[in-house]
């Protein structure tokens, strides 16, 4: 998977998970502005991750992290 | 004053005697000198000024007052016990509330954590928890299980109110300014507050009976602690267990460590500790923490379904079986609660409190 297959993967789950269309959200978006998300459902995201790749990714790893493009790098190092 | 359970397994808070002996310089002198390497000396010397300093000065001024007037002061008399109910099979409060709950097998314990916005542990959490632990202590109304859950849609529990307690040091400080003497109370303070939860926590791990927890969600801090006093966790696939106290300049303090020290081991404790990170149920699983992984929502009903499986089995089997299954790391969580006390004073603690509450962040457990 290349990085803007997975940019966009995760596009799909944020839309799916928040309820929001994939045409308003883009790679560059910050998702904490774009999904207005609090630390409870950042977690929830963090958690469909780590199931949808069978993956783990700490916390820590995410600091700092907040358009799909940057979580794309993270993910991308764990899969 | 809340009373305590005291059972004879679990390590109480302290009790009216307890105090009386501390009060007497005399008495606590001599226990002081007989038994030095009991606990360390730095928490030793902290809880035994505060409670000495108070005493002195009231006695001195009790006995100026009586040469000056030539009056003798009566003194007073041994503190009436403070005797409490049992609470009945049913109790709904604040944070928390339970039933008793008939199921195909016998009957099983449901307690509910409903304190929003995700069950954090105060004043209020601590006093019904306590009561909680009063009616385990008492048989628990002839329950055989008891489930552990949560109705907070965020999640288990996200662990102790940092809000109240910081809160309640600068509203202390301000008051009385940071004096030694203001240190060495707001110490013993939080020694009485960290005993009581210990002691509650106790009680519910050394129930005779088997607890499941039924997590989902946030499972931080004092609420992973509380967690881990359960004798089965069920997970659903959006719980997360987490020990984010470093950040605070801290240790975890509500028995946390030592029991998950018991449950699974020093490595496991290591990496959530030193980390901070969150883990999520799969490696849960994976690690021994929890038993079973459900879908999402699921976590009450399949705890149910093990609550209701333990009732199957003879009660005084079950209670010989968990006490040797599951003994208590005394020893860990003394040691735990002087290391937890001594820190709570430090400079690097306030800073970190008024950071998580003052924070924005979406992950504020985190440094």
């Amino acid at each position: 998977m290349t990085r803007d297959q997975l940019t966009k993967k995760l596009i799909e789950l944020a839309g799916k998970r928040f309820e929001r269309d994939t045409s308003e959200l883009a790679a560059a978006d910050d998702f904490f502005e774009k999904l207005g998300i609090d630390s409870f459902q950042a977690m929830e995201l963090m958690t469909d991750l780590e199931e949808e790749f069978d993956i783990e990714i700490p916390d820590y790893e995410l600091q700092g992290v907040n358009t799909f493009e940057k979580l794309a790098v993270v993910i991308e190092a764990r899969i | 004053m809340t009373t305590t359970p005291n059972t004879p397994s679990a390590p109480s808070a302290p009790s009216d005697a307890t105090v009386a002996r501390a009060n007497s310089s005399s008495a606590a002198s001599t226990s002081e000198q007989a038994t030095p390497n009991v606990v360390p000396r730095a928490t030793r010397i902290g809880a035994w000024q505060a409670r000495l300093l108070g005493k002195r000065v009231l006695r001195g001024l009790v006995s100026e007052l009586e040469k000056r007037t030539g009056i003798a002061i009566p003194k007073p008399g041994p503190k009436p016990a403070v005797t409490r109910p049992v609470p009945s099979a049913s109790f709904d409060g604040r944070a928390l509330r339970w039933r008793l709950v008939d199921n195909a097998a016998g009957k099983h314990l449901e307690v509910e954590l409903h304190r929003l916005p995700c069950n954090e542990i105060g004043t209020t959490a601590l006093e019904e928890l306590e009561l909680l632990a009063t009616f385990l202590h008492a048989g628990a109304g002839g329950a055989r299980a008891m489930v552990l859950w949560s109705s907070s849609p965020k999640g288990f529990c996200a662990g102790a109110d940092l809000r109240e307690l910081y809160t309640a040091l600068m509203s202390r400080y301000e008051t009385e300014g940071r004096s030694t003497r203001t240190k060495l109370a707001v110490a013993h303070e939080v020694r009485g507050f960290v005993d009581r939860i210990h002691a509650a926590f106790d009680t519910i791990d050394m129930a005779p009976i088997t607890t499941v927890g039924a997590i989902h969600g946030f499972c931080f801090g004092g609420g992973f602690e509380l967690a881990l006093t359960c004798d089965v966790l069920v997970a659903d696939k959006s719980a997360r267990f987490a020990f984010p106290e470093l950040r605070l300049g801290l240790v975890p303090g509500f028995g946390g460590i030592p029991r998950l020290k018991r449950d699974l081991g020093n490595a496991v404790v290591r990496d959530v500790l030193f980390t901070g990170r969150s883990i999520g149920a799969a490696r849960a699983y994976e690690v021994g923490l929890v038993s079973q992984v459900v879908p999402r929502g699921n976590a009450l009903e399949v705890a149910r379904k093990v609550a209701e499986q333990a009732c199957r089995f003879d009660a005084q089997t079950t209670a010989r079986a968990k006490a040797f299954t599951k003994p208590l790391p005394r020893e860990e969580l003394a040691r735990e609660k002087d290391l937890f006390v001594d820190m709570i004073g430090s400079p690097v603690v306030e800073a970190a409190l008024r950071k998580f509450v003052e924070s924005t962040s979406v992950r504020p457990y985190l440094p």
